[in-house]
This record gives structure tokens, sequence and C-alpha cells, in this order.
């Protein structure tokens, strides 16, 4: 029988695989996926927490759900964002490696 | 049944989350990230959580990752990370890996078994978002606008 | 509502009242469910067995039902289509194989099955070739949310339009994949100009839909086609391509389903004169084969769906003619949509990419918002004529100044020739 522990242990793996790649890739973009990985760990803690907390009346809690639509869209527009940045960064310097990236001001 | 279905997702999801953060090519990261997120999906379809899926596959797969390969295509030559190994960050991440799982291992409160038949239909999720998280959704649609348009004048070339 | 539900019951309650109340109880009846019953004819077998092994049992029988009808759907169509082409362009079209070249998607079928498959020496492999999986899956998987027939549904889920648009949305991975498998320039870039207006035009294309799931309230596909049942006067279908906001969403939604299964008029992707074959120009022999399967399919889902919200799924066109089983109209309405798109094959060129751009962004797009915004015009008007009217006016009123500010009317400069000297 599949248990709420189960999905957090997942969920708990999947963030420290991409926590992993945000501190050891160099490259702008993978460590733009690890982000995006973090936060969809996050997201399946929250669905698996609104999926077996139900209320007294053993009616569905959607809290966790809605929450997990609004972290997609957000995600959304920070990737648009991100990635933009990360274009604009390439043609300035032609490079999307952080060591390359270090000074505050080009 | 269900849990042969979530061992078998958990393996696919974390094998393809292993291969998108430690892969050389950046599209094969990419193309696994997607893997990856696709099988987060299905974690939520497993959870009852259609609507929340759906809107995962939409958003991830054909949305972010579709954005992400374009970036790599736009920012090409960009794969030799030959510059040492951050030994200290493998040591953070276990850190980080110990912690979750003994907060885990520790609450005996986690380990109970889902009710059966409980599912969230969409339509429950759409009143919800319209009535006591209407304006979170309002700001977030302000928010997906100035993406929009922060994206847009980000990337614009400039005149010369 | 209530008085059009009542003058629609005047012919079936004439047909009951006469001789004809058997025939029309029973026999169509039974006709209508045919394929129902025959699924839970088969399943009896396995009453005995755990729940899951007829839930199994149940799905694959679905599969294999859609997989058949839509495979011989497809090499029908692959004849019908050359036929019709022909046609227009005042030729025979096959006529070798079989009578009247019905024989001809066999021959075309073994004739792809033997050719060799030629994969480039530098391409990704497994790259390569996981893209045209993934494709005809993703064609696939759209075809089973459309109900095609009373109590036909391959799979009913509850957010079966998401469902649709989701699955549909990993098209434009499985794209990329074969273009940049391929590791070949006319390849990367038929795959850029395929996704960049595959994304353009998904937006007017879910757009559009808006309104109706606005108005029936639901996104399930069953919901929608029963919201689209009942008749006014006991001859006009309710459904909704005939409220003015429906017409548009209808026209908007046909054409941004044109471009997403990338037929004709903007079949820029694969533009032969351009790019060779765009993504496709490295695939050979059934690989190649599955890539036109998958471009066929998507019409299939892209025509089924256009069906389901406006066309009024499987619900007759006149009451009296009920009798016959829901699944003959939902195919004669497909029949219908998949010649419009033959036709339209033979009729237009192809348009240019920038073109085509600026008619997304600048003519698709708001005018699908302004659906949106006269079908709550319609609504709150009380879904009455003078609600018609006035979303009607609306509309005019906004592609009227779209017209004016995007300079539609604008006259030419005369053409001038310039020869080489």
């Amino acid at each position: 029988m599949v248990t709420l522990g189960d999905y957090l242990f997942v969920s708990g793996l999947l963030f420290t695989l991409g926590f992993a790649g945000v501190l050891l890739r160099r490259n702008l973009i993978i460590i733009f996926m690890s982000l995006e990985l973090m936060l969809n760990a996050a997201n399946l803690s929250l669905v698996a927490f609104s999926r077996f907390r139900t209320n007294s009346l053993g009616q569905p809690n959607y809290d966790g759900q809605v929450f997990v639509f609004f972290i997609i869209t957000v995600a959304a527009a920070e990737v648009a964002v991100g990635l933009a940045i990360i274009v604009a960064l390439y043609r300035a310097r032609r490079t999307t490696h952080v060591e390359d990236i270090n000074s505050l001001k080009f | 049944m269900n849990s042969a279905a979530f061992f078998f997702i958990a393996v696919l999801t974390l094998s393809a989350a292993v291969a998108a953060a430690c892969l050389r090519q950046l599209v094969h990261a990419a193309l696994s990230f997607a893997v990856a997120l696709v099988g987060v999906a299905a974690f939520y379809f497993l959870l009852g959580a259609e609507f929340v899926g759906l809107v995962q596959v939409f958003v991830y797969v054909g949305a972010v990752a579709v954005l992400i390969v374009f970036t790599i295509l736009l920012t090409r030559h960009g794969t030799d990370e030959n510059r040492g190994f951050n030994w200290s960050g493998v040591v953070i991440a276990l850190a980080v890996l110990a912690a979750l799982l003994w907060a885990i291992m520790r609450t005996p409160a986690l380990y109970v078994a889902a009710q059966p038949g409980v599912t969230v239909t969409v339509r429950q999720i759409g009143e919800a978002l319209m009535s006591d998280y209407v304006w979170p959704l309002q700001c977030v649609g302000l928010l997906l606008t100035a993406a929009l348009i922060g994206a847009l004048v980000l990337v614009l070339e400039e005149k010369r | 509502m209530a008085f059009r539900c009542a003058r629609g019951n005047a012919i079936p309650v004439l047909l009951k009242k006469s001789g004809l109340a058997f025939l029309h109880r029973n026999v169509s009846g039974f006709l209508d469910q045919i394929f129902v019953l025959g699924k839970q004819w088969l399943l009896s077998f396995l009453a005995g067995a755990p729940d899951w092994v007829g839930q199994i049992a149940s799905s694959l029988l679905n599969i294999s039902a859609l997989l058949a009808v839509f495979l011989t759907l497809f090499a029908l169509m692959s004849l019908f289509e050359r036929k019709i082409l022909a046609r227009i362009q005042n030729r025979y079209g096959p006529n070798r194989v079989g009578p009247f070249g019905l024989l001809q998607p066999v021959a075309d079928g073994i004739k792809m099955l033997i050719k060799e498959d030629i994969v480039p020496a530098r391409a990704d492999k497994v790259v390569h070739f996981l893209a045209p999986i993934l494709i005809a899956a993703a064609a696939i998987l759209a075809l089973g949310i459309i109900p095609y027939g009373r109590n036909m549904t391959p799979f009913t889920i509850d957010g079966g339009i998401l469902f649709f648009f989701a699955v549909g949305s990993t098209n434009e991975v499985g794209v990329f994949m074969a273009g940049w498998g391929s590791n070949n320039k006319f390849s990367m870039l038929g795959a850029m100009r395929a996704i960049a207006q595959m994304v353009s035009y998904e937006l007017p294309l879910i757009i559009t839909v808006l309104p109706v799931v606005m108005v029936t309230g639901s996104l399930t596909p069953d919901a929608i086609v029963a919201a689209q049942g009942g008749y006014s006067l006991g001859i006009l279908p309710h459904w909704f391509v005939f409220t003015p906001w429906g017409a548009v969403a209808f026209i908007l939604f046909f054409v941004s389903g044109l471009v997403e299964s990338n037929r004709t008029p903007f079949d820029v992707p694969e533009g032969e004169s351009e790019i060779v074959a765009g993504h496709m120009t490295e695939y050979s022999g059934f690989k190649y084969a599955i890539f036109f399967l998958a471009e066929y399919f998507g019409m299939f889902a892209v025509s089924g769906l256009a069906v389901t919200l406006f066309l009024g799924g499987w619900h007759a066109p006149f009451s009296v003619l009920q009798f016959v089983p829901s699944y003959l109209w939902f195919f004669l309405k497909l029949g219908v949509l998949l010649f419009v798109f033959i036709w339209i094959r033979g009729t237009l060129p192809r348009i240019r990419v920038d073109q085509m751009m600026s008619f997304a962004w600048k003519f698709m797009l708001p005018m699908a918002f302004t659906c949106v915004i006269a079908a709550a015009i319609w609504h709150y008007q009380g879904r009455r004529l003078s609600g018609s009217l006035w979303s009607l006016g609306w509309i005019v009123l906004v592609y009227l100044t779209l017209s004016r500010v995007l300079g539609v009317g604008k006259k030419f400069a005369p053409r001038t020739y310039r020869f080489a000297e």
C-alpha cells in the first residue's frame, strides 16, 4: 500500500536531485532546469498532502491543488523571464557558463 | 496494482531527473527533463488530481520544455564543463537529502493509507478559483502579462 | 429553454403515435447501441475475473476499436484525398490497383514497409528513433476523448478538452526531436518553423474553445455534446455553430486546426520547394509512413473535436432523422470536414511565414477573444434572439475595427515586374 510517506520520499529525492544539479552544474540552462525540478518536487508533496488529508466530512481538500496550480503559473512566468535573461546574457557575453559571468556590470 | 504503478512511475521520474541533472549534451538533458515532468504529472493522476496533472503536462511539456529547447538552440557552444568538480556541493546536497529523509522517517503520522475514492473534479477546482482564490488568480494574470512584456523587452534586438 | 424543448419533441411524439413507434424505439435503439452492447457481451465472458482484469480488457477493446476504425479511415482518406485532388486538377488520380484504385492504400503500405529504413550516420540515433513514436502516440491519444456516438467515448475523463490540448502540446517536443535528431539544417529549420507556427496557433485554437466551455460549464466532451441536444421548432438543432459567436469560433477553430495539422495553405514547415520536407527530410520507409499517419490522425482529431464542440457531436441535424444511429451522424460530419480539408488543399496556395504569423497574432487572437465576450453577451441576454443580435453586433464591430486598423481593404500598388538583363 502506498502511503503519504512514500510520496514525500520520492519528492525529497527529486528535490535533492534538483538541488545537486543547481550546486554542481555550471551551465545556466541546466541550473534553470534543476530549479524547475525542485519546484516540481514541492508541488508533488503538496498534491500528495491534498490527497491524503481529507476534512472531517471525508471530502477532499483541494487547497493543495489550487496552490500547485498557482505555482505552475508563476513558474511559467519565471521560465519566460529567466530564459529571456539567459538569451540576452548570451548575446552580450557569448557564454552560458556561470563562472564566466562573475562581474556585476559589463 | 497501485503500488506497482507508483514504483514504476517513481523509477521513471527519478532516473529521468538524474539524467536531466547529469547529461553533458544539453538537448538530451532537456528531453529527459521533459520525461521527468511527465512522470510528475503521472503521479498527479495517480493521486486523483486530474486537473493539476493536465495543467502540468500542458504548461511544462508544451511550453517550458519547448522554451528551454529553443534557448539551447539560441545559445549554442556552451558544453565544455571540465573545470573541476565542486565536492562541497555534493556534501551539501547529501546533507539536505539526509535532513529531508530523517524528517520523513521520524514522522509516524505520514504512514497513513489513502482513503479510497477521493477525487477532486475540475468543477470543484474551478469553483475554488472563482470564489476563494479570485484575487490570487487576478494577480497571477497580471504577473503573466508583466512576464510576457518583460521577456519581449529583454530579448528585443537593440536598434542601431 | 422550456418552450423550445416542448416544440422540439413534437415530431418524435408524432412518430410514436403512429405505427412507427416500435421501429423508433427498438430497432433504431439497438442499432444505435450495437457496439456498446457488443462490448458488454464480450466483457460478460470475464464476469468471474477480478475487477482490474475487466477494466484492462475494457480499455483494450476500446483501444483496438479506435485503432481499427481510424487506420481504416486513414487508408480511405489517403486514397480519397488523391482522388478528390485529381478531380479538382482535372486528372484521374490512382486508378490502377484494384477497382477504381481502391486497393491503392494497400500497395502504398506494402511499398512503405519494404523500403529501406535509412538513418543518417551523424544522426542522434535514439532521438531520431523516438520522434515518430512520440508524435504518433500523441495523435492517437488525442482521438481517445471524442464521443463518437451515444455512450461511445473511448475514455471518459473529467477534463477531456484539457486532455486533448495537453496531449496535443507534446507534439511540439516530438517535432523538435525529429528536426534535431536528424542532424540536418533543413530538418532543423523545418522543425523550428513548425514549432513556431504550432505555438502561435495553439492560442486561438484554445481560446475559441473557451466560449463553448463557458456556455456549457463543463470540460467534458460528453457534457458538451449533451448540451447541444434538442431542436427549436422541431427542425433547427441547438448546435453551437448556429449562434453568432459559435459560427465565428468554429471558423477560427477550423483555421487553427488547419495550421495545427500542417495542412496546405499553412504547410510552411514541410514546404517542399523551400526546405525539402522540413523535419521529415531524413526519414524514410516506415518511419516516414508513421509521420504521415500522425498528420492524418491529427487532422481526424481536430475535425472530431470541431464536430464535438460546434457541430453537435453525434446529434442528428433534424429531429425526424434521429432514428439513424448516432455514430453514423458523427462520421458523416467528420467526413464533411475532412472533405473541406482536401478542398482547401486543392484550392489555396501556400502562405508565407511572416503573413501566417501576423495573421495569427493580429487577427485570429483578437477575434478569438471577441468570441469569448460575444458568448458572455449571448448568455446574459437570456440565450435568445436578442442576445444573438447583440453578440452579432459586437462581433461585427470588432471585425470592422480590426480590418480598419490592420488596413485589410488597402489598395495595393500595381505590380511591377523586373526581368534579368
